[in-house]
């Protein structure tokens, strides 16, 4: 169960943050002592738990420094020294796999809390005054999902500069819609639900409705939502370093690890075979969490 | 057509013409964000001030945003898409010229795509918790999953590096390159048309990895939602009617159950037709692959304003000409929409 917590803690890190979502949090703790009985959620709770805890002690985990190159060393295969072996500068791999975890979870957690709060203010706003604010604000929202989100990535990223920061803001630019619509969806459940009307007649401003009654209660979804996208933020954050506009080296991204493994691959296989298992292992950790949160929180699924 | 008929076309068309706008405006946006002068990227660095100046003017940079936006879309309605910096053509024609490629490749890909997603997709729903649905469900997750642009490097390094078994990057091994005309630039089609068997080969033998590759990642796609939208019909009454009624489990599943969810599959595999591109993107450069994907990576890197905003543009419209597919196909095949 420790590992659980520490899973969830991110996640659940926005609602405790506003002060209310107590309920919502009790419910996410008693949905994760659940999850942790289905085997495949138990196997990404600790997934995600080792992901967490490889970040936060990178420095005591890793066996040497991710950066420091050593010519002499280059490209040696796995051994008891250089467990996933060294690269052409004679960096070890498994360190720079162990400090990339740093900037995997650094993108998940940045686009995490820029989309929750956009989708959130988009799709409530958008649900609660309906008529010609929700036309346009929804149309906008159907010309992003109009695209597929690596196009609009890569787009995106040409036009503001390759980089890491630039790919976390264009990732993030494309990855709210999903979370609006799902907003605006829950919003227009309980717009006209009796609690809504009686603080509207209390004297509530529109604000104060939408941030204290509509948002809190879109929440729980909306953190699913977002699990279950992480899998493909990281697999598009992996995607633009692999085509040189990420994260740039020496920054030891996973994606760009393997764009540089690229030109040694066919003499070298663990280049790229080692940050890639690490990419295909997270991925997989996140969608099986999302489903797994998924089936625990809807009791209609299935 | 009836006028309830001719006001939903109505609404449809209305509906396409703001998105486009919407994409056009989204496409100026990103045109203007861009790091890069397009007046130094015509007159070079060494251009004096005059003709800096002339060209500033002739591109229309000192009128304000919105004429500009205006032009922009004049522009675009006259089919003048400009000119790519980086290869001097026009850049409609570069793209006219390296379409054909991806699209041979997408097709082949979601030929596999679906071909092996919804006969597996409908075996796990008639196994459903069995040990197939399981294997069957893992195998997706796992496409779900995989980096794309990694899966194409193992599986260079396992079936090209160690067995030998398929041709390395491009679409033809060096030696046949330029051997054939290419009236149609699908390279397959053209080395029939040729009658040469040798390139014919070669092409199927420098294909079939991305293909397979970029197929696996829509199958696993295509097999999630044949999966649940079989067992939603599965679940229905009129499946257990027809199995009390005597009829054989597989006459049951696939007269009654699967033609109730052809329709449903037509979307999916159009959408899984356009998702190819962005997997295609990716696919193309690990292998070399002289396609769209490339074409718009290079121009990117580059920072060819012209041709970035051209791609993207011809992405979103491909997209919505899929959705209207999808929609149009829909009303054709399921009778309750006639």
């Amino acid at each position: 169960m420790m590992a659980g917590t520490m899973a969830s803690s991110p996640v659940t890190a926005p609602v405790s943050a506003r002060g209310y979502g107590t309920g919502a949090l009790g419910r996410l703790g008693a949905s994760l002592a659940r999850l942790m009985r289905d085997p495949s959620t138990g196997f990404a709770v600790i997934v995600v738990a080792i992901l967490l805890l490889t970040a936060l002690f990178a420095p005591l985990i890793a066996t040497h420094d991710p950066i420091l190159v050593d010519l002499p060393n280059a490209l040696k295969p796995p051994s008891g020294a250089n467990w996933f072996g060294t690269d052409e500068l004679g960096r070890d791999i498994f360190s720079r796999i162990v400090y990339g975890s740093r900037i995997t979870l650094f993108i998940i957690v940045l686009v995490s809390i820029i989309v929750g709060p956009l989708g959130l203010i988009v799709g409530a706003t958008s649900g609660y005054f309906g008529g010609w604010v929700d036309t346009v604000m929804m149309r906008i929202t159907d010309i992003f999902l109009s695209f597929p989100s690596l196009i609009l990535c890569l787009a995106f990223v040409a036009a503001l500069g390759a980089g890491l920061e630039n790919a976390i803001v264009a990732i993030a630019l494309t990855s709210w819609p999903p979370i609006a619509r799902l907003a605006r969806a829950e919003t227009l459940t309980f717009r006209n639900a009796d609690y809504i009307s009686a603080s509207r007649m209390q004297g509530a401003s529109t604000l104060r409705i939408i941030g204290k009654s509509i948002i809190p209660m879109c929440i729980p979804s909306v953190l699913v939502r977002i699990t279950l996208s992480m899998a493909s933020v990281i697999l598009t954050a992996a995607g633009l370093g692999f085509l040189g506009l990420g994260a740039q080296p020496p920054l030891p991204e996973w994606g760009a690890m393997i764009a540089t493994g690229r030109n040694y691959m066919l003499d070298s296989w663990w280049l790229v075979t080692f940050p890639g298992l690490t990419i295909l292992l997270v991925s997989l950790a996140f969608n099986l969490l999302g489903d797994g949160l998924r089936d625990a929180l809807d009791p209609k699924k299935h | 057509m009836n006028a309830t008929n001719l006001q939903a076309f109505a609404r449809q068309a209305a509906t396409i013409l703001v998105t486009l706008i919407g994409l056009l405006a989204l496409t100026f946006c990103i045109g203007r964000l861009m790091p890069v002068d397009p007046v130094r990227a015509i007159v070079g660095e060494e251009a004096d001030k005059a003709t800096y100046e002339m060209v500033y003017e002739r591109l229309g940079m000192d009128k304000p945003v919105y004429q500009q936006f205006l032009r922009y879309v004049g522009d675009i309605a006259t089919g003048d898409f400009g000119t790519s910096v980086r290869t001097g053509k026009p850049v409609i024609e570069d793209i006219g010229r390296v379409l054909p490629a991806t699209i041979e490749l997408a097709t082949i890909a979601i030929l596999c795509g679906a071909g092996l997603g919804i006969p597996l997709g409908i075996l796990a729903a008639v196994r459903r918790n069995r040990p197939t649905d399981h294997i069957i469900r893992f195998l997706t997750l796992l496409g779900h999953s995989m980096p794309i642009f990694w899966t194409g490097m193992i599986g260079l390094i396992i079936f090209y590096a160690a067995l030998g078994w398929v041709g390395g990057g491009g679409r033809l091994s060096d030696y046949n390159v330029g051997l054939i005309d290419e009236p149609t630039g699908f390279l397959l089609i053209d080395a029939l048309l040729a009658g040469d068997w040798e390139v014919f080969w070669d092409g199927v033998n420098h294909l079939i990895l991305p293909a397979s590759i970029l197929g696996y990642s829509s199958m696993a796609y295509i097999t999630r939602m044949t999966r649940s939208f079989m067992l939603d019909q599965l679940n229905q009454e009129y499946i257990v009617t027809a199995r009390v009624k005597g009829l054989s489990t597989a006459r049951t599943i696939w007269r009654h159950a699967f033609a109730n969810i052809r329709v449903q599959l037509v979307t999916i595999v159009a959408l899984a037709y356009g998702g190819l591109l962005e997997g295609a993107v990716l696919i193309e450069t690990v292998f070399s692959w002289p396609g769209f994907g490339q074409y718009m990576t290079n121009n990117m890197l580059v920072g060819d304003m012209n041709a970035v905003m051209t791609c993207v543009l011809i992405v979103g419209v491909i997209f919505i000409a899929l959705n209207l597919l999808s929609d149009l196909l829909y009303k054709i095949f399921d009778p309750r929409t006639r």
